[in-house]
């Protein structure tokens, strides 16, 4: 079967698993968001350790996600995994850096002895809900507004700035996607808390952030859309390979691919039911609308990023070293193979599926926190 | 091909990278095993229903749960540090390495995860032998997430199932089963799993121990101890057959690596193996005057027979690989670094006539490239045309040495601990013996350190290799300031301690809370 696909058809369905993963990241990042509003949210020792204990057992499938979102770069773009990490260094150390801090927090804060206090913990929490999203989502940004480099011959990263991928957050449209990632994964976190959080406390101070979070997002992400719609765009020839500049490049995109149109028109309308629905109406659904919408929206956002002859990672430096999904892929063999591979995803996302509800399936309250299982 | 590269940035890159492996590694052999060793548990309580042993199984999984934390948060750096510090490699083999580490995070991590939270949390919330399936769940995630980076690992040590395509500059996947299959890869994988689960059962038996010398919790720590001892007994056992197999395949694919592990400088038929052995000088002065050990005691011809089924086998030493050998067929590396440099220039010149569109000559040369003949006798040495100084080719022989054997003398130091303690634990005897019990107690941190050597013979040991004759650590660094290794450096061994410090604590406070009573009572 996929053995009669062409090699175009591979680079392009890999980079619509790239879009799924990167979009099912930014919506497990409600973690993230909600670790951001700890002490927003939770006003007493005990109304933390709920909000961390709902956040808590879903954090490894973000991190997975991360992961493996990470993995399936290098295996099916590896030039753009050895030119983005290993140029620009430090945005990615300290995004990684965030998340060590992350990984340990749950486990270590409520744990006693735990050599640096629950506080620093919870600190660190914070660190990794404000470092990850705006980070990640400033470094996405450079797929839109490109990064200082070029490639030799031998397709070796020459990194332009000492700054080393820092200087992203110098571009104020970088920074608009990076804090409209931050505002809406505080956005999901507050709807997550909604539906999985049983305190009447925790769930008046939610519908109050709820409409704060959610004016800020819209405002950075209706500004970082309508930029986005009317700048150029960085096309590439199919023919020459040659890289040049396009008006109104990613509105083109959108135009000229009615169906990711229709997916990222249906995803923000998600997004602002899911918001909505909360509220006005009785709280505890809005996740699953809000978080549809996200991945609907972001798989759409990545789409035109990299499809319809589009550099995914454009060379401001050298527009020729810009990357696409034809001249930075896995050869058609791994692509192949991989293609296998990701026959498994509807299985693994159905057992994340039965898995969450299992878990899920009754909120988490004061007695449960008091009754002595295992807790974070 | 590459530009020359400063070696306090390579230097440093390797030292910040086996800086996260060797952290990492402190974490992952717990959970390789424990997670088989808590599944066992809790099928015996849910076959028997006895309380004790759930009791039991929550113990250890509550002492997994800290340990796991903290190898996820440098897992995380490892995988992206193939990016970030190691650029030149990343596009090098990222058509071969990618796949196995996008294999393990769809196959392998994601069962982890997800099942990781309903064997924690789902005690009261899913069927008993749900919860069990999943604690099994956990464990076979655990290994496999293993299976895919060895596999990467054993390729970097073996390179198979591909072929260097030139107009990318890259290697590339031909199959995806001889990568997968390679003899080295399913070896390295058994010898890693099974020594993550040695250690796992000497750390159960440890703390049993203590606990036996302390008397508290006298029953769990019987029932530890036998479930541990079994899995240890068998453990072990594989671990010394498949450390066998690895050093058989070590044999054949990186003699230098043998060369250094038995500390062999002149290679001879019928070679000893050294029980005991000691160098003079530094490993400087040692690669420079490649001088033998100055003290041995040996096995006759158990080297030879070992590594190549006949008791009169010849075994190349380091003087016989780096100045070469004709009667036995081995090319000194002056030729290698020749050939390599021929292959690097000619693949410029194939670049250079693809960019001035001369087709005639860039369709010439790259049938000269791609020429079956050619690869064989010459692209093979690619990795050789970037070493400036033969001796560079030799890696630290006496931390290799000295490391392979005090590996070798621990493995077989924890079988006698497994089968003493399974004979008298059996017996009904094991408190009595309290000097044993001490053992056992020292034996966990000496487990670590038997681990942890395991990976200095196999990395150091292979220097300065990153890909066996292919490509050497100094063309695959990324191009990044060394001050800014530096700093990474220092910030992740900061937090990387910090992290230690508090896990140890952690662990050693929940060791003397001990196991729970259902509610969380401290029984």
């Amino acid at each position: 079967m996929i053995t009669a696909i062409s090699y175009a058809f591979l680079q392009e369905y890999w980079w619509a698993i790239i879009s799924l993963l990167g979009s099912l990241l930014v919506f497990l990042m409600f973690v993230q968001g909600g670790q951001s509003l700890l002490y927003t949210i939770g006003k007493t020792e005990m109304q933390r350790t709920m909000l961390v204990n709902t956040l808590g057992r879903k954090w490894e499938f973000t991190f997975t996600t991360l992961v493996t979102f990470g993995g399936a770069f290098f295996a099916s773009f590896p030039l753009f995994y050895a030119t983005s990490f290993g140029g620009a260094y430090w945005v990615w150390i300290l995004i990684l850096f965030s998340f060590i801090l992350q990984a340990v927090s749950y486990e270590f804060r409520s744990k006693p002895a735990n050599l640096l206090g629950s506080r620093v913990y919870e600190i660190f929490l914070i660190i990794n809900g404000l470092m990850g999203t705006i980070l990640i989502g400033t470094a996405v940004g450079t797929f839109f507004n490109g990064a200082q480099f070029s490639l030799n011959e031998f397709n070796q990263v020459h990194w332009q700035t000492d700054t080393r991928g820092l200087e992203a957050v110098l571009n104020i449209h970088n920074v608009s996607l990076g804090l409209s990632v931050f505002f809406l994964t505080r956005v999901l976190a507050l709807l997550y808390f909604n539906n999985s959080v049983d305190e009447a406390e925790i769930a008046e101070r939610t519908k109050k952030h709820l409409w704060i979070n959610a004016v800020l997002f819209l405002v950075f992400f209706l500004f970082f859309l309508v930029v986005l719609l009317v700048k150029e765009g960085f096309a590439v020839q199919s023919e020459t390979g040659i890289v040049a500049l396009e008006k109104y490049k990613y509105l083109h995109n959108l135009l000229e691919m009615p169906l990711v149109l229709v997916l990222f028109l249906s995803g923000v309308v998600l997004v602002l039911y899911g918001m909505a629905r909360d509220l006005f109406r009785k709280p505890g659904k809005g996740i699953w609308f809000a978080g549809t919408g996200t991945v609907l929206t972001v798989f759409s956002l990545f789409l035109i990023a990299g499809y319809n002859h589009t550099c995914f990672y454009p060379s401001v430096f050298d527009l020729q070293s810009s990357l696409h999904i034809r001249n930075s892929s896995s050869s058609e063999f791994t692509l192949t193979v991989m293609s296998w591979v990701s026959l498994l995803v509807p299985f693994v996302i159905a057992y994340i599926w039965y898995a969450w509800r299992s878990i899920n399936n009754k909120k988490i309250d004061r007695k449960e926190m008091e009754a002595g299982g295992h807790k974070y | 091909m590459f530009e020359s590269i400063d070696f306090s940035l390579v230097d440093w890159s390797r030292a910040q990278f086996a800086l996260t492996a060797m952290y990492h590694w402190l974490f992952v052999p717990l959970t390789l095993g424990t997670t088989f060793i808590i599944a066992i548990m809790e099928t015996i309580y849910v076959k028997t229903g006895k309380p004790e042993w759930k009791k039991m199984t929550k113990f250890w999984m509550t002492l997994f749960g800290i340990n796991f934390a903290i190898g996820v948060a440098t897992g995380i750096i490892l995988e992206f540090e193939f990016g970030t510090n190691w650029s030149n490699y990343s596009w090098f083999v990222g058509d071969i390495f990618g796949a196995p580490l996008a294999i393990e995070g769809i196959m392998a991590f994601f069962l982890e995860s997800t099942f990781i939270a309903v064997m924690f949390f789902g005690w009261n919330k899913v069927s008993p032998k749900f919860h069990l399936l999943s604690s099994w769940l956990v464990a076979i995630g655990a290994n496999l997430s293993a299976l895919w980076i060895l596999v990467a690992n054993a390729w970097m040590q073996s390179p198979v199932g591909t072929t260097f395509n030139p107009e990318t500059a890259r290697n590339e996947m031909t199959s995806f089963w001889e990568v997968l299959f390679s003899p080295v890869a399913i070896n390295k994988f058994l010898h890693t799993i099974t020594s993550g689960f040695v250690l796992s059962a000497l750390f159960v038996i440890g703390i049993s121990a203590w606990f036996l010398l302390r008397r508290r919790h006298v029953v769990l720590a019987r029932k530890s101890i036998l479930v541990a001892a079994i899995f240890g007994v068998v453990s072990s056992l594989a671990l010394i057959g498949t450390g066998d197999g690895s050093a058989k395949q070590v044999a054949k694919l990186q003699p230098m690596k043998l060369a250094a592990m038995e500390g062999l400088y002149n290679g001879s038929e019928g070679v000893g193996l050294i029980a005991i052995g000691a160098f003079k000088s530094t490993s400087a002065e040692q690669n420079e005057k490649l001088k033998d050990l100055a003290f041995k005691i040996e096995i006759p011809k158990f080297l030879s027979f070992l590594a190549y089924g006949k008791w009169n086998a010849f075994v190349p030493g380091v003087n016989d690989l780096i100045n070469g050998n004709p009667e036995r067929g081995i090319l000194p590396v002056a030729e290698k670094m020749k050939r390599g440099k021929q292959a690097i220039e000619k693949l410029s010149a194939y670049k250079d006539a693809r960019n001035a569109n001369d087709e005639n000559l860039s369709a010439s040369l790259l049938s000269e490239l791609t020429d079956p003949a050619y690869q064989e006798n010459y692209f093979r040495y690619l990795g050789y045309g970037h070493i400036q100084d033969s001796n560079f080719l030799i890696p630290n022989i006496p931390l290799v040495f000295y490391s392979f054997h005090l590996m070798v003398a621990l493995g077989f130091l924890f079988v006698l601990i497994f089968i003493l303690s399974l004979w008298w634990v059996i017996k009904g005897k094991l408190e009595t013996k309290r000097w044993f019990l001490y053992t056992a107690l020292f034996m966990i941190p000496l487990a670590y350190l038997a681990s942890e050597l395991g990976w200095v013979v196999a990395e150091l040991g292979r220097q300065p290799w990153v890909i066996q004759d292919l490509m050497p650590t100094t063309t695959a660094v990324s191009r990044i300031s060394t001050t800014s290794v530096q700093i990474t450096f220092g910030l992740f061994a900061v937090i990387f301690t910090t992290l230690l410090l508090a896990e140890v604590k952690i662990m050693l406070k929940q060791i003397k809370i001990g196991p729970k009573d259902e509610g969380g009572k401290q029984s």
